[in-house]
């Protein structure tokens, strides 16, 4: 007979925590940030995570998916959670009323490796809706500024209307401490007053020496690919280019086997991998 | 290690003594060439010769379809309420299948504990027994074709007697039990033991060389013989519910007739069905079906070297005898390496 260690008291990983929806704040067309509490005021107080980090949410009745956490640790409190409606759970989350009753449970994942990136310059480049990780780690730099040198993010969107956290970041243009650098593809309305162009373009606009910066880079497939090629011209050491991943995930902690890549649980070793990671692993990118 | 001798004659009354532990399992026959882990109540019913069961063991400790939580609209998901878990002897176990439990007690512990499979898993004792390779088994390759732990008490064959090793000392209870129906082990018993052991070692009629599969496996990762096996797959799955160490499950939440409260379920899943990668949006990150049959292996073979230090496979010779498009394991691993001698 198996004794195992401490079956019998063990928590249960897989038990989501009630918390609340406290606030729902449209973006843009068919995404919403999402503010979230625990139920249970310890929990509150004690929940923290890195960002890069996720979270599984569930939507009773409906199911759970997981979430990149978009809110920073060093703004405890509430998380928050940058949703686009694009599938059964998320449907079904856009749908709830005001102050419902989810689940919650995590923070799962590495997030990224902060305390490598310590005392380096940052560059964070995200297209679309990639931007809600980057978030996570924007915020935590912002807000330990000492600890880094240059900061730097680049952030694409296809036009004006589409961009996400627009108004938040547009403020951090004349921040002296932070370069903002926004683009969008196309500005029919003609009062953009940023980048217009691909999120590469802003590599003009400027200076990196990679031996001292981390780059992370978060968006579609296809923008990963001329990033990375802008990035390895300007000869990036490939483990200081780091990514987060999406896999189906239906247990967030190594067991269901949806997320395996290679030899890699997204959940459990990723969802941030750097580059090296990433063509040594069969089928990553 | 305490080793005693159980002559046959006393089995059957050794079984009947079981049953004051928990309820005997043990293999039986389903039809002519089938055989499945099943309550037993007279001994005679057990078919101590049997190959494979259609199941492994998995099906008592991470079962096929399993009830996680209760849910309702207010109150949101709760932990289902502590039950008394009954407990079970399995008798007869084959040295792969032990294995395979072992390599499951890996995948569900570590930092996230799944307490559903350890709640059932440590009320259960295992009694093994040794076998007769047939023309399927290749677990001599796998270096699961003998065990030293995993058992509470494990029966080997020597002639007119089992030799008998505890295991544990829930094992050395139930030889302390039934006492008077064991003996102590002679000079003879052991030369007989190792006789035995070195003809059924003799016996193996398959056999694959997988030392060095994880890096041939890296080699023929475009290999053509992946488009092949795609073209053959029926993506049907049978293989990973077969499989004694496939722990891959997927989650659902099912509503009442209230449609306010229900259950949160987990059941078994394949990487072989077409929605094992699909993401929210559409994508599949394995849509073509050749890619999941690679995936299947290279986790087996690859990925779960790289995890938990050895493979997952214990040449139990069931995916193959259960395929339903006639794909063999053994034939794959030989085409990957005559591909890299090439």
């Amino acid at each position: 007979m198996l004794k195992h260690q401490n079956s019998p008291k063990t928590q249960n990983p897989y038990l989501p925590h009630p918390a609340r929806i406290i606030r729902t704040l449209p973006q843009i067309p068919e995404h919403q940030l999402f503010q979230i509490r625990f139920e249970d005021q310890e929990l509150v107080k004690s929940f923290t995570y890195q960002p890069g980090q996720f979270v599984m949410l569930s939507v009773i009745g409906t199911g759970e998916a997981p979430f990149s956490i978009s809110s920073s640790p060093t703004r405890p409190g509430i998380i928050e959670l940058c949703v686009r409606r694009i599938g059964r759970v998320t449907d079904a989350l856009f749908d709830l009323p005001p102050n419902s009753l989810v689940g919650i449970r995590g923070p799962y994942g590495n997030g990224f490796p902060i305390e490598q990136l310590e005392g380096n310059d940052l560059l964070l480049v995200a297209g679309g809706l990639g931007v809600a990780p980057l978030r996570s780690l924007l915020w935590y730099a912002l807000d330990n500024r000492s600890k880094f040198k240059n900061v730097i993010l680049m952030y694409g969107a296809k036009n004006p209307d589409d961009m996400l956290f627009k108004y938040e970041l547009l403020n951090l243009i004349d921040r002296a401490d932070v370069k903002c650098l926004l683009t969008v593809d196309r500005d029919k309305s003609g009062i953009w007053k940023a980048y217009i162009g691909v999120v590469t373009k802003l590599f003009e606009h400027v200076d990196i020496n990679p031996a001292q910066t981390y780059s992370a880079i978060c968006g579609p497939e296809i923008m990963f690919k001329f990033v990375l090629e802008k990035l390895l011209q300007r000869n990036f050491p490939k483990d200081r280019i780091l990514m987060s991943l999406e896999r189906n995930m239906q247990c967030g902690v190594g067991k269901c086997g949806h997320c395996m890549i290679g030899y890699k649980y997204t959940c459990l070793d990723g969802p941030i991998f750097n580059y090296w990671d990433a063509i040594n692993l069969p089928e990553m990118i | 290690m305490r080793i005693v001798k159980l002559p046959k004659k006393n089995l059957a009354e050794f079984i009947r003594h079981l049953s004051s532990f928990g309820e005997v399992h043990a293999p039986i026959n389903k039809d002519e060439r089938s055989f499945v882990f099943a309550p037993v109540t007279d001994p005679s019913e057990i078919e101590l010769n049997y190959t494979r069961t259609i199941l492994p063991l998995k099906k008592y400790f991470f079962k096929p379809v399993d009830i996680m939580f209760n849910f309702c609209a207010d109150k949101g998901y709760e932990a289902l309420a502590e039950e008394e878990h009954k407990k079970y002897v399995i008798f007869g176990v084959h040295p792969c299948d032990i294995h395979g439990l072992k390599i499951l007690d890996l995948v569900f512990s570590g930092r996230y504990v799944d307490s559903y499979y350890f709640n059932r898993r440590s009320c259960a004792y295992i009694i093994g027994l040794d076998c007769i390779p047939d023309d399927l088994c290749f677990c001599r390759s796998t270096g699961t074709d003998f065990v030293d732990s995993g058992f509470d008490l494990f029966l080997s064959d020597i002639d007119d007697s089992y030799l008998v090793r505890v295991g544990t000392s829930s094992g050395d209870d139930m030889v302390n039990a039934a006492d008077s129906l064991f003996q102590e082990v002679e000079k003879a018993d052991r030369e007989a033991y190792k006789r035995k052991s070195s003809q059924r070692r003799e016996s193996f009629q398959t056999e694959v060389q997988l030392q060095d599969l994880p890096e041939i496996m890296d080699l023929e990762y475009q290999s053509q013989l992946w488009q092949e096996m795609g073209e053959k797959c029926l993506s049907c799955g049978t293989c990973s519910m077969v499989c004694p160490t496939c722990y891959c499950y997927a989650v659902f939440d099912e509503l009442n007739l209230d449609s306010s409260s229900g259950q949160r379920k987990r059941r078994w899943d394949s990487c072989l069905f077409k929605d094992y990668a699909l993401v929210a949006g559409g994508y599949n990150f394995r849509g073509q079906r050749s890619s999941r049959v690679k995936n299947r292996y290279f986790h087996k073979q690859r990925g779960f070297v790289s995890q938990y230090g050895r493979p997952s496979c214990v040449g139990c010779g069931r995916c193959k005898a259960y395929c339903p498009a006639g794909i063999d394991i053994v034939e794959v691993v030989a085409k990957l390496r005559s591909q890299t001698r090439a």
